[in-house]
């Protein structure tokens, strides 16, 4: 394969090739799109999911009618013949590596040249007694949400196991829909186990402030059907019991890959992938959710179930495929979420706990709908990151300010020209700047 | 909450069936006094007096009924004109027969030299009418003849009805005024009563079902949009539609079937001006009141917003002040009518002679005026534009944009985002701004040359098809009767020839533009599904490229939709503007566009 890359950067002599995409979310469309844009390749995206590439961080939004299925498609329906991307709905239950080819559902096969694995994640179960219950899942693809649909019509009370990201987003959707809901978790504060304490603490006391009983430091232990065998109830490791329609089981996801068994492409938790996203197979690619890196970056997990990187390894296979080598090495860290009301953007690293060489700096706003929380090395005062509740900050500016390094003084006194907000909303900058200024001198 | 809730909407509906049955209620009765007083003219009065005897002093219970039976007596009327005053083939005859090779127009005081109002009438009609055929040659009788006849047929179509019968204009009006003043009905008893249970009652309901909103916690709250009948083109929806779509019908083209409606403003009217209310009284009130109360309901929805409560109190206070109060005291005070915030092509009748003449007798006030309008256009639409983007007019002042921000929010999610949508819309609204321009150019040489033929048309004729079919069809029956089917821009996105040429500023040479933030797009779609101009914003934020398209009327709630904060509006240096799309994320990587 590497030979054949040689080969490829002198692109406009590479005979065409046949690159078959497992999966159209995120990873596999945008590295689909991106090899479209630099070379003529035929390209087949494989998907049993749905038809058309939609926006998953959008589900939550079609359960609450704010869109339709259709308003989160993101290329219109005719993009893709125009674009001669083609599009399969069949579900891969083979890989055939050696042979490449692909063994499908349908019982059809399709040979390849290149195969990229973009088939995502699947929701986590820990084996709870009573787990697959009626009226019990997970959510993560458009069939979950059907799913929901079915499963919480005419419900009363519904528990959520898990303080994460989706619990949070479900916990959402049902009170948009006057359904109560309980919702558990493990920390001693919601997604305590990735937002520092106090962060956590904000996003606890907003949930609760939107009558979602929330109980912290609490396990599941056992789920309980009625005689129809619909879930009745659940029951926690503090021995209560807590009567239900529906639990929605939102503790975190996995790779995806249980169709790699015995196909001679290495996996662990997911499928291990060299810094050019290859796998031991020189002409399989693998992205997004699915992939586990065999190789470290800083301040990043090796299994990273976040959009953005899935769009970023999309954007790097697409280079590397079209000629141009090129390793996975993504910049500064970014994320963001919403928590009900309050919109989270994260730049650089605030871990949960602070290293021993770091300072940090919590402000939060009177409203207890705002805050701010600075992160930088004792030692040297180089700004390591920054969460923010409840404001917008421009990503590029920190971007910049983490790539050159810059100390907590130099972002404190630029704050003005990271504010993202719309025109008109309250000024922050001068209260946060005076606060910590109060605390730490000149920091 | 509930109960106030319901208790709200059981008002509004109360309120709303008032309005809809006062319609109905009056009964008729035409004297011949009223007649005497609508109609100036003696002679013409008396006779409509003797074609309407039928109907003089009856009780006629229905306004279909009682408009019908006016317009046929103005009918027979202009048919037993045409009968008397027409120019008969023996006249026509007579005429030829006094002509060898030559036509003299001093001819015809031979023909008709008696005294009497026909002769008089057809004597002069015919040297107006024919004035062109005096001195011409021909060169048989039956030449002149045809020519003759042709100029009798043209008396007997336009002359007749003009000058001693009723014109279509004149019986609109009077058809209008007489249903008006003889009608007697509960609400012209009662105006005020009827005025607070329906108005009223609609005002209070819809407040109380509004106010309740408070209560849960602020943020964007578009909870059930796409299930509910009122605003997913639902049956609610639809029959609200139909509903505004047959009041616009009826506003322009039928005011004469809904003077019971304008009656029950009459008090505000003569509160306010001193006069009884004309239809466009009650649709500025109605208009007005609408952008008022769910304006309010806009605030609530987006307390947590500066910029969307600032936004929308600038368009309530621009709708209350100077669409509706300003104009009125105005009149109040003998000066002309003027709303000081609309621009021409919008306020496409700016240049009619018409308003112009009434302008220029108004002194220096109306001079004032007139330098106003026209610095408007020149000067306000590209500074302004420059600075602050189109959206400083269209959603902060202008009163289209002001109903489709208020009463229309709630069908924003309904507008098309397709590619197609996009190209019909183009060519649409620049059609519409050049048949603007090209109408306005006839109407003002027609105002300096005083000759209504311009180029290859009449510029009467254009100015009526563009009130018709612009003016009142597009702007009104589809722009707004369209909302709960299309959208709350459908006139502002395909039609609006004033938006046109603030978008094409816009596009080209402004500091305005929507900035996307780094690599934060999650593609998600919310922006683009509550875009009222059917922008697909997520092309671009998802691609990381600025927002720089004409139609962006900057009403900023892509921006407020947005879960992870990636869109903001934004004034600042040209440079950069069209710049290419950055996505922030990988090193190594370079985006090819």
């Amino acid at each position: 394969m590497p030979d054949k890359l040689v080969v490829f950067s002198y692109s406009t002599l590479v005979a065409m090739q046949h690159i078959v995409i497992i999966g159209n979310g995120v990873s596999g469309t945008t590295a689909a799109r991106h090899i479209r844009k630099r070379s003529n390749h035929r390209i087949t995206v494989v998907s049993s999911e749905t038809t058309h590439f939609y926006s998953r961080t959008a589900l939550m939004y079609i359960f609450m009618g704010h869109m339709q299925y259709e308003n989160t498609k993101p290329y219109e329906d005719s993009f893709w013949k125009k674009n001669k991307i083609e599009l399969v709905s069949d579900h891969v239950e083979k890989v055939d590596a050696p042979g490449s080819s692909l063994q499908l559902r349908s019982g059809s096969t399709i040979a390849y040249d290149i195969l990229i694995i973009a088939s995502g994640s699947t929701s986590n179960k820990f084996g709870w007694p009573g787990e697959d219950t009626k009226g019990v899942q997970g959510l993560y693809g458009y069939p979950d949400l059907q799913l929901m649909e079915t499963n919480t019509k005419g419900i009363q009370h519904a528990v959520i196991v898990g303080g994460g990201l989706i619990g949070i987003e479900m916990a959402e959707m049902l009170y948009s829909r006057n359904i109560s809901v309980t919702l558990l978790a493990r920390e001693p504060e919601f997604w305590s186990n990735v937002l520092p304490l106090q962060d956590a603490n904000l996003i606890s006391r907003h949930i609760r402030s939107h009558n979602i009983d929330l109980r912290l430091e609490t396990e599941l232990t056992e789920i309980r059907a009625d005689e129809t065998g619909k879930v009745n109830a659940v029951v926690t490791n503090k021995g209560e019991i807590i009567n239900c329609q529906f639990v929605g089981l939102t503790t975190g996801v996995s790779p995806n890959i249980a169709f790699l068994r015995d196909s001679g492409i290495e996996t662990n938790r997911g499928i291990l992938v060299n810094e050019y996203l290859q796998t031991n197979i020189p002409n399989v690619y693998a992205l997004g959710d699915c992939v586990e890196r065999t190789y470290d970056l800083p301040g990043r997990r090796n299994i990273e179930q976040v959009w953005y990187t899935g769009r970023m390894m999309g954007e790097v296979v697409a280079q590397t495929i079209c000629g141009e080598k090129t390793k996975y090495e993504p910049g500064p860290w970014f994320n963001s979420a919403k928590f009900f009301d309050i919109e989270y953007q994260t730049y650089g690293n605030v871990g949960k706990d602070l290293a021993p060489d770091e300072e940090d700096f919590y402000w939060e706003d009177q409203s207890g709908l705002k805050a701010i929380h600075f992160v930088w090395n004792r030692n040297s005062n180089e700004f390591v990151g920054i969460n923010a509740f409840g404001i917008r900050l421009r990503h590029a500016c920190f971007d910049q300010w983490l790539r050159e390094k810059k100390d907590i003084q130099f972002v404190v006194d630029h704050l003005d020209d990271a504010n993202f907000n719309p025109e008109f909303f309250p000024r922050y900058e001068t209260e946060v700047g005076t606060a910590i200024a109060t605390k730490f001198g000149a920091v | 909450m509930k109960i106030i809730k319901a208790t709200g909407l059981l008002l509004f509906v109360f309120g709303f069936i008032v309005f809809n049955i006062s319609f109905f209620q009056a009964s008729y009765t035409l004297t011949p006094e009223l007649v005497k007083e609508k109609i100036s003219e003696p002679a013409k009065t008396a006779l409509f007096l003797q074609k309407a005897e039928s109907i003089l002093n009856q009780n006629i219970p229905s306004n279909f009924a009682f408009v019908a039976k006016v317009k046929a007596a103005f009918y027979s009327a202009n048919d037993q004109q045409i009968k008397q005053y027409s120019i008969t083939t023996a006249e026509v005859n007579l005429l030829v027969s006094l002509h060898r090779e030559k036509f003299s127009i001093a001819t015809v005081d031979s023909v008709f030299s008696s005294k009497d109002a026909i002769s008089v009438f057809k004597n002069q009609a015919l040297k107006t009418y024919g004035s062109w055929l005096d001195g011409q040659p021909f060169d048989t009788q039956e030449e002149l003849k045809a020519q003759i006849l042709g100029v009798a047929e043209k008396i007997q179509k336009y002359g007749i009805v003009n000058h001693v019968g009723f014109d279509r204009y004149q019986i609109k009006d009077l058809t209008y005024a007489l249903t008006k003043s003889a009608a007697h009905s509960p609400v012209k008893r009662k105006p005020g009563l009827y005025l607070f249970l329906s108005f009223g009652l609609c005002i209070l309901g819809a407040l109380l079902y509004i106010l309740p909103k408070l209560e849960d916690p602020s943020g964007i709250k578009n909870n059930g949009i796409f299930f509910n009948v009122m605003k997913n083109v639902g049956w609610l929806g639809m029959l609200t539609g139909t509903w505004l779509i047959v009041f616009y019908i009826l506003l322009y083209f039928f005011p004469e079937y809904m003077t019971n409606w304008i009656i029950m403003t009459d008090p505000i009217s003569h509160w306010l001006n001193g006069n009884e209310a004309s239809r466009f009284f009650l649709y500025g009130l109605m208009y007005t009141l609408c952008i008022l109360v769910m304006g309010i309901r806009m605030l609530i929805h987006y307390r947590h917003s500066r910029y969307q409560m600032l936004r929308t109190c600038s368009v309530m206070f621009f709708q209350t002040a100077f669409a509706f109060l300003l104009p009125e005291i105005l009149i109040r005070l003998n000066k002309p009518y003027f709303d000081f915030k609309n621009i021409w092509p919008l306020d496409y009748s700016f240049f009619f002679d018409s308003r112009l003449d009434q302008l220029t007798e108004s002194g220096a006030l109306g001079i004032f005026m007139i330098g106003w309008g026209i610095a408007l256009i020149l000067l306000a639409v590209p500074i302004m534009v420059y600075f602050f983007g189109k959206r400083w007019y269209c959603s902060w002042v202008c009163g289209c944009g002001g109903l489709a921000e208020t009463l229309g929010d709630p069908y924003r999610q309904l507008s098309d985002k397709s590619v197609k949508a996009w190209k019909v819309e183009r060519w649409m609204i620049h059609g519409v701004l050049v048949f603007a321009v090209v109408m306005t150019t006839g109407v003002l040489y027609t105002y300096f040359t005083k000759s209504s033929w311009f180029l290859f048309f009449d510029s009467y004729q254009l100015r009526e098809i563009y009130g018709a079919f612009i003016g009142a069809g597009f702007a009104g029956v589809v722009g707004t009767g369209f909302y709960p089917m299309m959208g709350n821009r459908v006139w502002c996105r395909f039609g609006c020839p004033l938006a046109a040429y603030l978008g094409i500023v816009q596009r080209f040479k402004s500091r305005f533009r929507i900035t996307t933030n780094g690599g934060q797009c999650i593609s998600c779609g919310n922006c683009s599904t509550y875009c009222e101009m059917g922008i697909d914003v997520r092309w671009y934020a998802q691609r990381g490229q600025n927002i720089v398209r004409s139609s962006c009327v900057g009403c900023g709630v892509c921006s407020a939709v947005c879960p992870r904060g990636v869109l903001n509006l934004e004034v600042k240096n040209e440079t950069g503007r069209f710049g290419n799309p950055v996505l922030i994320g990988n090193n190594h990587v370079k985006l090819v566009d």
